[in-house]
C-alpha cells in the first residue's frame, strides 16, 4: 500500500529542459494584446509560466512615457524569450535576433519567418536559412514551424534548441488540427517540442500536450479570453492535466462497453426480461 | 549673447530629424528622455553596444533605430 502523498505535479514529471535550462511549467506564454499591463502581470501568474515571449519594436518617441515591457516585468522572475515576430525575410529574423541579444538579456530567440498575411504560415525555407545562422553565431534558436515532419528535422539538425509545430494559425484558436504529424514530430526528435501557436481554450491545451510534446506556448487565447487571469489559471490546470495524462498512458478505446462493477454476485434476476448479454454498470 | 545653435538631419525611428550638433548616442537618448539601459541602439544598420554610447558622435545623415521590448506572443 503506497503512502505517497501526491502534492504537486513535480513530483510526478521531469522539469522541461531546453538548451540546458530548466523549467517546471511547460506553459509558455506571450505578452501581447492584452487590455492593460496590470491584466497581463496577473495572468502570467496566474498561467505559471516561467517564460515569456516579448517582441522588439521601435520606441515610440511622440509618447517616451509609453514604458517599454521591462517596466512591468522583471527578468529574474520570468524568462524573456524575444520573438521575431512580423519579419517576412531571413535576413530581417536574424536583425531582429540581434537586437534582442544585444538587449542583454540572454541569447535565446524564438525564430519566426512568416511566408503569408492571411495565414501567417511560417516560411519554413526562410526559417530554416535563418536558423543556420543564428545558431553559428551561439543563438539557442527556438524555431516556429509547420506541423511538418521533414521541417522540424531538418530544423533539428540545424541546431535548433527546440522546434515549434503549430498547432492552428496564430491568433485562431482552432485548437491542434493535426495531432498526427505533432505526435509524429515528437516521436522523431530528440530536441523538446513545444506546440506554438492555434491553442484557443483549456481542453484545445490539454489535448495538445495528451500528443506528449513537451509543452506549449501561448498568447491570444489568454489575452483575448474574457478574463485572461481565469483563462491563464485553466490553461495552467489543462497543461498539467494533459502531461500527466499522456504521461499515465490512456486506456485503450473499445467499440463496445465494458461493465465497472463485477458482474460476479448478482441476486437471480427477475423472470420478466433477461437481458440479451451479462452485464450492467 | 546668443548664438543660432548649430542642427543636423539624421533619421530617428524612421523618420527624419533635427538634432543639436555634436552630441553624442548617450546624450541624444538623456535628450529623449530615454535610459540607456532599456534601449537597444542601431546606428548605421550596426548594433552599438551599450559601452560605446557615451563615445560614438551623431554625424548629419545617420540612420538611427531606437528599439526596446514589447508585448509580444
Amino acid at each position: 500500500m503506497s503512502t505517497l502523498a501526491i502534492e504537486s505535479t513535480r513530483q510526478l514529471d521531469e522539469p522541461l529542459v531546453i538548451a540546458g535550462r530548466s523549467f517546471r511549467s511547460r506553459l509558455i506564454v506571450g505578452t501581447g494584446k492584452y487590455r492593460d499591463n496590470d491584466t497581463m502581470v496577473r495572468a502570467i501568474e496566474a498561467s505559471g509560466a516561467e517564460m515569456v515571449t516579448v517582441a522588439v519594436r521601435r520606441i515610440d518617441l511622440d509618447r517616451t512615457k509609453e514604458e517599454g515591457i521591462l517596466h512591468h516585468l522583471d527578468p529574474s522572475k520570468v524568462f524573456l524569450l524575444p520573438n521575431t515576430a512580423g519579419c517576412y525575410t531571413a535576413e530581417d529574423a536574424m536583425r531582429y535576433a540581434r537586437l534582442a541579444r544585444a538587449a542583454g538579456l540572454n541569447d535565446w530567440v524564438k525564430l519566426e519567418v512568416i511566408g503569408d498575411q492571411r495565414t501567417l504560415l511560417p516560411d519554413v525555407a526562410a526559417t530554416l536559412e535563418a536558423a543556420r545562422v543564428l545558431v553559428a553565431e551561439d543563438f539557442k534558436v527556438l524555431a516556429y514551424t509547420n506541423e511538418d515532419v521533414i521541417a522540424a528535422l531538418r530544423l533539428e539538425d540545424a541546431g535548433c534548441a527546440a522546434v515549434m509545430p503549430l498547432a492552428s494559425p496564430i491568433g485562431s484558436g482552432l485548437g491542434l488540427v493535426n495531432p498526427y504529424y505533432v505526435r509524429e514530430i515528437k516521436a522523431r526528435l530528440e530536441v523538446p517540442v513545444i506546440v506554438d501557436a492555434g491553442v484557443g481554450t483549456a481542453s484545445d491545451a490539454c489535448v495538445t500536450m495528451e500528443q506528449g510534446v513537451d509543452g506549449v506556448l501561448m498568447n491570444t487565447a489568454l489575452a483575448e479570453a474574457g478574463d485572461p487571469v481565469r483563462m491563464a489559471r485553466a490553461m495552467n490546470l489543462a497543461i498539467e492535466a494533459g502531461r500527466l495524462a499522456y504521461l499515465a498512458g490512456r486506456m485503450s478505446r473499445r467499440e463496445i462497453a465494458v461493465p465497472s462493477s463485477p458482474s460476479k454476485g448478482m441476486l437471480d434476476r427477475s423472470a420478466a426480461r433477461e437481458p440479451e448479454a451479462r452485464g450492467g454498470a | 549673447m546668443s548664438t543660432i545653435a548649430e542642427t543636423i538631419e539624421i533619421r530617428l525611428n524612421g523618420d527624419a530629424k533635427r538634432i543639436a550638433a555634436g552630441l553624442t548616442v548617450a546624450a541624444l537618448l538623456r535628450e529623449l528622455g530615454l535610459e540607456p539601459q532599456l534601449v537597444v541602439v542601431e546606428h548605421n544598420r550596426e548594433i552599438l553596444e551599450r559601452s560605446r554610447y557615451d563615445a560614438t558622435p551623431v554625424r548629419a545623415g545617420d540612420v538611427l533605430e531606437l528599439v526596446h521590448f514589447v508585448g509580444g506572443g
